[in-house]
């Protein structure tokens, strides 16, 4: 080993608490305005594909944000729903195709996404095993989803109930998993979806039960009135929909006043967009029509406000390191004056002795440019989870 | 060896000068300095190690005219023909007693670190009776243990000047002959020229000369 660097490894090794505290505080010091770059340019990112793939949404009036946002990311936003009627409503205009989503419930902490076939056409999702949706209690899942769950086709998925003291609320349905989508890099892998039909079924618009008969089931009927049967909740419901007991499903009321998180609609050209942002942008519209890429810019201009605030801050605590460790430099400097000086006499010549010196700094920065490099690393290929986590 | 005539020195703002009218050291000679503290003992010893440089006079030693030499020339004299020993060892407390013996040959490329080397340093730790603590840290063994890695390190390079300033200052009466018959005997052996500065003058029977430096040394009156 070359002796300069034998000299600075065990100088670095014999202190090595002095050693491993200037490397953390250098990695910080550097890792802080790299990784909110990178969780920046990231978050751009991740939000401006898929507003761009995402033309316009519909939903109840109130934040243009939550609506976006739930829409695009299937976050449990505390927003008013709009209903069928909508749908059908902007299907009737000609100009576009509306494809609901009714997002309320979860499953094992996953959105359980309410919507129609259309939704895997319109995102381009790929099938990587089992099939599509074929019947009511059918669920779909994200490839994220079916990794961390190790679910695969064939596999039961239970919704999460909404309240687990709620003794008269929801039962959970338990779903059959027929299918698992292909990663896409997007917030569908970690969905759960079902048709908007099962969706009603767990939120307990629809259900099935046992067929009650007056005559032999007094005691669960409350009345009779023709062949309209209204029995008490004593009657048992099946939490799962099968072959056996599908036929025994049903809504009550009015299906196109079911209620509807949000709507992404799909102009068939640019025109009809035109035109159908005008019909909805009125006072008396109870819709409001978004672009989610006019919202993702509105958002980032102020992420973008926030980060210049950042940045200074950054900047200032960077400087605030580099004086310091310019002080623990100098320090150790004088500290080791006569190691240099020793150094000297025995024949060193004072560039090898800067050169010992000059290889601890870099060495520092060194290790600590790879920490960086690595918890970068780690950030890039984590960093839908992180920016979920943090972020949305 | 050495030969000095009509050597000045003086350091800058200070009072304190140096002026040696004539020395002559000879070859394998074992010298003793004595003196009082602030004479120019040590002073003496940098002026022979080529550290400082004189104002004015002649100062050859092995047959190097050391005021014509440059920076470079005056390292790689120091690296070829001096040893030095000194009164807080000052050794590395991050590097072992070996790395601590062979740290000449780790600063100074020109110096080549090869197996003979390492066959030296054996040698020399087993004759200073410290080679059980080769791998050891400096601060697991004693002050007598330490002055003899000192020494060691000075005399591994096989240095024709042997410099030791107050070697024995910091040790007990025992440590203090033992350091210094040490030093006489491995400069007998290797032949090396011997300039030890002392406080102790129950150390110098065993020396061939003893020169005051106080003799040389001079207060200059400034305005």
């Amino acid at each position: 080993m070359n002796g300069v660097f034998r000299l600075t490894f065990r100088y670095l090794a014999y202190n090595r608490l002095k050693t491993v505290t200037l490397i953390l505080c250098v990695s910080l010091a550097l890792l802080l305005p790299v990784l909110l770059q990178f969780g920046v340019s990231q978050f751009e990112q991740d939000l401006l594909s898929r507003a761009r793939s995402t033309p316009l949404i519909a939903g109840a009036k109130g934040s243009r944000f939550d609506l976006a946002l739930q829409s695009m990311y299937f976050n449990q936003a505390d927003r008013e729903s709009t209903n069928m009627l909508e749908v059908e409503a902007i299907e009737e205009t000609g100009y576009a195709l509306p494809i609901p989503l009714v997002l309320r419930f979860t499953a094992q902490g996953a959105p359980v996404v309410g919507t129609t076939l259309d939704y895997f056409e319109f995102r381009k999702l790929v099938m990587a095993k089992g099939s599509n949706l074929k019947r009511l209690g059918d669920c779909v899942i994200g490839a994220n989803l079916a990794e961390n769950l190790q679910l695969s086709p064939g596999d039961q998925l239970m919704s999460d109930p909404l309240n687990v003291f709620d003794l008269s609320g929801t039962y959970p349905l338990k779903m059959r998993v027929v299918g698992v989508l292909e990663k896409s890099g997007s917030a569908d892998d970690d969905a759960v979806f079902v048709d908007v039909h099962t969706e009603w079924i767990i939120s307990g618009i629809g259900h099935g039960h046992q067929k009650i008969n007056a005559a032999t089931n007094k005691d669960l009927v409350l009345k009779q009135e023709g062949s309209t049967t209204i029995a008490n909740a004593a009657v048992p419901q099946f939490n799962e929909v099968t072959e056996e007991n599908i036929t025994s499903f049903h809504f009550h009321g009015d299906t196109e006043t079911f209620p509807v998180s949000s709507i992404i609609v799909i102009p068939f050209d640019k025109k009809s967009e035109v035109l159908l942002l005008g019909m909805y942008d009125s006072d008396t519209s109870v819709l409001q029509l978004i672009r989610p890429i006019e919202i993702v810019n509105e958002l980032m201009e102020m992420v973008f406000r926030v980060k210049q605030l950042f940045d200074m801050n950054t900047f200032l605590v960077s400087v605030s390191v580099g004086l310091l460790l310019c002080l623990v430099f100098l320090l150790s400097l004088r500290l080791r004056k006569r190691e240099r000086q020793t150094m000297f006499q025995l024949g060193c010549s004072r560039s090898t002795i800067w050169k010992l010196q000059l290889t601890e700094i870099l060495f520092i920065v060194l290790a600590s440019l790879i920490i960086v490099l690595v918890l970068t690393l780690v950030c890039r290929i984590y960093a839908y989870q992180i920016i979920k986590f943090l972020f949305i | 060896m050495i030969q000095i005539q009509q050597l000045q020195f003086s350091y800058p703002k200070s009072q304190f000068r140096l002026h040696i009218p004539d020395l002559k050291i000879s070859e394998s000679e074992k010298l003793a300095v004595i003196g009082p503290s602030g004479c120019g003992k040590t002073t003496l010893l940098n002026l022979i190690s080529s550290i400082l440089i004189p104002d004015q006079g002649t100062l050859i030693s092995c047959g190097i005219n050391l005021k014509t030499l440059d920076d470079s020339q005056r390292r790689a004299y120091r690296i070829s023909k001096i040893g030095f020993v000194f009164q807080e060892f000052e050794l590395i407390d991050y590097l072992n007693v070996r790395e601590n013996i062979m740290l000449p040959y780790y600063i100074n490329g020109t110096l080549q670190l090869d197996k003979a080397v390492d066959e030296r340093t054996r040698e020399l730790t087993k004759s200073m009776q410290i080679d059980q603590y080769l791998n050891s840290r400096i601060d697991q063994i004693s002050q007598g243990e330490r002055q003899r890695v000192a020494i060691c390190r000075a005399l591994l390079p096989q240095p024709q000047i042997l410099l030791a300033d107050e070697p024995t200052g910091n040790l007990d009466p025992v440590n203090k002959q033992l350091i210094r018959d040490l030093l006489i005997e491995h400069a007998t052996q290797t032949k090396a020229t011997l300039i030890m500065v002392t406080h102790d003058d129950s150390l110098l029977d065993q020396f061939e000369r003893t020169i005051d430096i106080a003799c040389f040394h001079e207060v200059v009156e400034t305005a």
